[in-house]
């Protein structure tokens, strides 16, 4: 009783906010939690996995975001979002190549992100924005250039960046878990949140989601719309660097090294709703757990099969719930 | 396309001012040449300032507040986000403004984080005049407070409109379709046809004219 009362009492008031998160969502989010507590609880291998495909997730998340992130201020996928994070990577690389510690490195990078990501939307984005077809063409054509710079400069072949957080076990119990995947889930959860405090709880926030959803009211309360979408790209651009890096450990440095990430970023933001941050990060993780548990206990499916089941999970959500898990049909009176 | 020619208006400090007009006379452009939301020639002084025509930004950093056709509700955001925004160009607390708007609104206190869009016709009109007041404006531009509402709620909106500019000091341009509740409201108005001003004088003048009560107040 009591708690089919409170649930009503959540519709309504989910209701009132006009969509969102939906309560058929939030129990399936619920159920799949218990699963993967209980499961870790009985398996000590489910749990190893789980925490690893949460870690894989993370970085999932983070490329989504930042996919979310422009999505929101500009309605185009970056397809050069990944690109743009493995060229940061390399950046990366060549400062530690120049006797930089790796967490300076890791932070003038991000340094360089941010202003990187700003520099393309001024240049590039902003002259051709009217046009979202035209943005797109932009997008594309910044992944083959990046991609082709980067093989110029630093070669196809694998280069190796000093482990951030060195390859240690911690035993908990007859479970391990790897310093690399908790170290991952620590720093992307962190950068996340970061952004989700900017965003929720400074006026610099307010003013660029106002800018991104309402740019004709926000220049006339005084936002400059077209300096915060440029901090908007630089953020997105930020939180690829963040992705790029945790990638790096477990792929290594290569040109090609995000285009899967991307993709997988791409699915994660579409199971989340495309325009919700939330659910960039929350399909991040779940399509991370996901992939690695069906690899696990799933005979069939070897790595090859990542990315197609990926893209199924995708599909099936495309055709069940278009709106992704957080995505918001719009409710407005006149 | 050229929608007004050589409009010429002015609005004293402390008043309310309306500009009436059919539909498609120039009364929406006339709001946006000030707030530079539409390109213009010609000059347009504020305080005795020339504005520059650089975006609507700056306009509004100068102490300008339009509230635009559809009332540039802020839809997706809540209730207190709208307000928050309103005083953006401002530094500083907000608290106290926040605490003023309460007075005249007092609604909004217990509906703060309410999704905006979710607010109905009337609520979000003061919504509007709420988040510009928040704003702490010289100048008031609205454009059409009257539309698509029930009479009664006009007739709330035009008093609230009066109540800030008699308690604050608030000066008003208003376009309005709705004349008859216009006139009452403003000290001066000015009658907008295809683009030119043809009539211009206080309100009570115009009221009593004969072109304007047949086509306009339609008695």
């Amino acid at each position: 009783m009591e708690i089919a009362r409170r649930i009503r009492i959540r519709e309504r008031r989910t209701r009132n906010i006009g969509g969102g998160v939906s309560v058929p969502v939030v129990l399936f989010l619920v159920a799949a939690a218990i699963f993967l507590v209980v499961g870790s609880l009985v398996s000590p291998i489910f749990a190893q996995q789980t925490v690893a495909g949460l870690a894989q997730g993370a970085i999932f998340a983070s490329l989504a975001l930042s996919l979310v992130l422009i999505y929101r201020a500009t309605e185009v996928i970056n397809f050069a979002q990944g690109e743009m994070a493995m060229a940061t990577t390399y950046f990366a690389y060549q400062l530690t190549l120049w006797h930089l510690s790796y967490w300076a490195a890791f932070f003038l990078t991000l340094l360089m992100a941010f202003v990187f990501g700003a520099v393309v939307q001024v240049a590039l984005i902003r002259p051709v924005q009217h046009s979202v077809i035209a943005v797109v063409i932009i997008t594309v054509g910044l992944f083959v250039l990046i991609d082709g710079l980067v093989t110029w400069k630093w070669g196809a072949d694998l280069k190796f960046m000093p482990a951030p957080f060195g390859n240690q076990v911690y035993h908990v119990g007859s479970v391990a878990f790897s310093r690399q995947d908790l170290g991952t889930l620590l720093v992307t959860i962190l950068s996340v949140l970061l952004l989700w405090v900017l965003f929720k709880f400074t006026k610099l926030g307010l003013a660029m989601r106002a800018a991104a959803l309402r740019p004709a009211s926000a220049a006339l309360v005084g936002v400059r719309v077209n300096r915060m979408l440029a901090i908007g790209w630089g953020l997105a651009a930020v939180l690829g660097a963040v992705a790029g890096l945790m990638t790096e450990p477990t792929v290594f440095l290569q040109p090609t090294m995000m285009q899967a990430v991307l993709l997988y970023a791409f699915a994660a933001a579409v199971l989340g709703g495309l325009e919700s941050p939330a659910g960039a990060v929350i399909g991040g993780l779940a399509l991370g757990v996901f992939l690695n548990l069906i690899g696990q206990y799933v005979g069939f499916a070897t790595s090859e099969l990542r990315l197609p089941i990926a893209f199924a999970v995708l599909l099936v959500v495309l055709l069940v719930k278009p709106h992704g898990l957080f995505g918001r049909k719009q409710v407005r009176r006149v | 396309m050229q929608a007004l020619h050589g409009v010429s208006l002015a609005v004293a400090e402390g008043e309310i001012a309306t500009v009436l007009g059919a539909n498609g006379a120039g009364k929406t452009t006339t709001l946006r040449a000030v707030s530079n939301t539409v390109r213009r020639d010609g000059v347009v002084r504020f305080d005795g300032r020339v504005l520059s025509r650089h975006g609507p930004e700056a306009v509004a950093n100068l102490g300008i507040a339009h509230v635009p056709e559809g009332r540039g509700t802020f839809a997706e955001l809540t209730v207190w986000e709208n307000l928050r925004l309103g005083a953006y160009s401002r530094r500083g607390s907000v608290k106290s403004d926040f605490e003023r708007v309460l007075t005249y609104f007092p609604w909004i206190d217990d509906r703060r984080n309410q999704q905006a869009g979710t607010l109905s016709g009337g609520e979000q009109q003061m919504l509007a005049l709420a988040r510009a007041f928040m704003q702490r404006p010289r100048l008031l531009l609205l454009d059409e407070p009257s539309l698509g509402l029930a009479p009664v709620l006009v007739t709330e909106i035009f008093r609230i409109i009066r109540e800030l500019n008699e308690q604050e000091g608030l000066t008003v341009l208003v376009v309005e379709q709705n004349a008859h509740i216009a006139l009452q409201v403003a000290q001066t108005a000015f009658v907008l046809e295809v683009g030119r001003v043809v009539l211009s004088g206080p309100s009570a003048d115009l009221q009593a004219h004969e072109s304007v009560r047949r086509s306009y107040l339609g008695y």
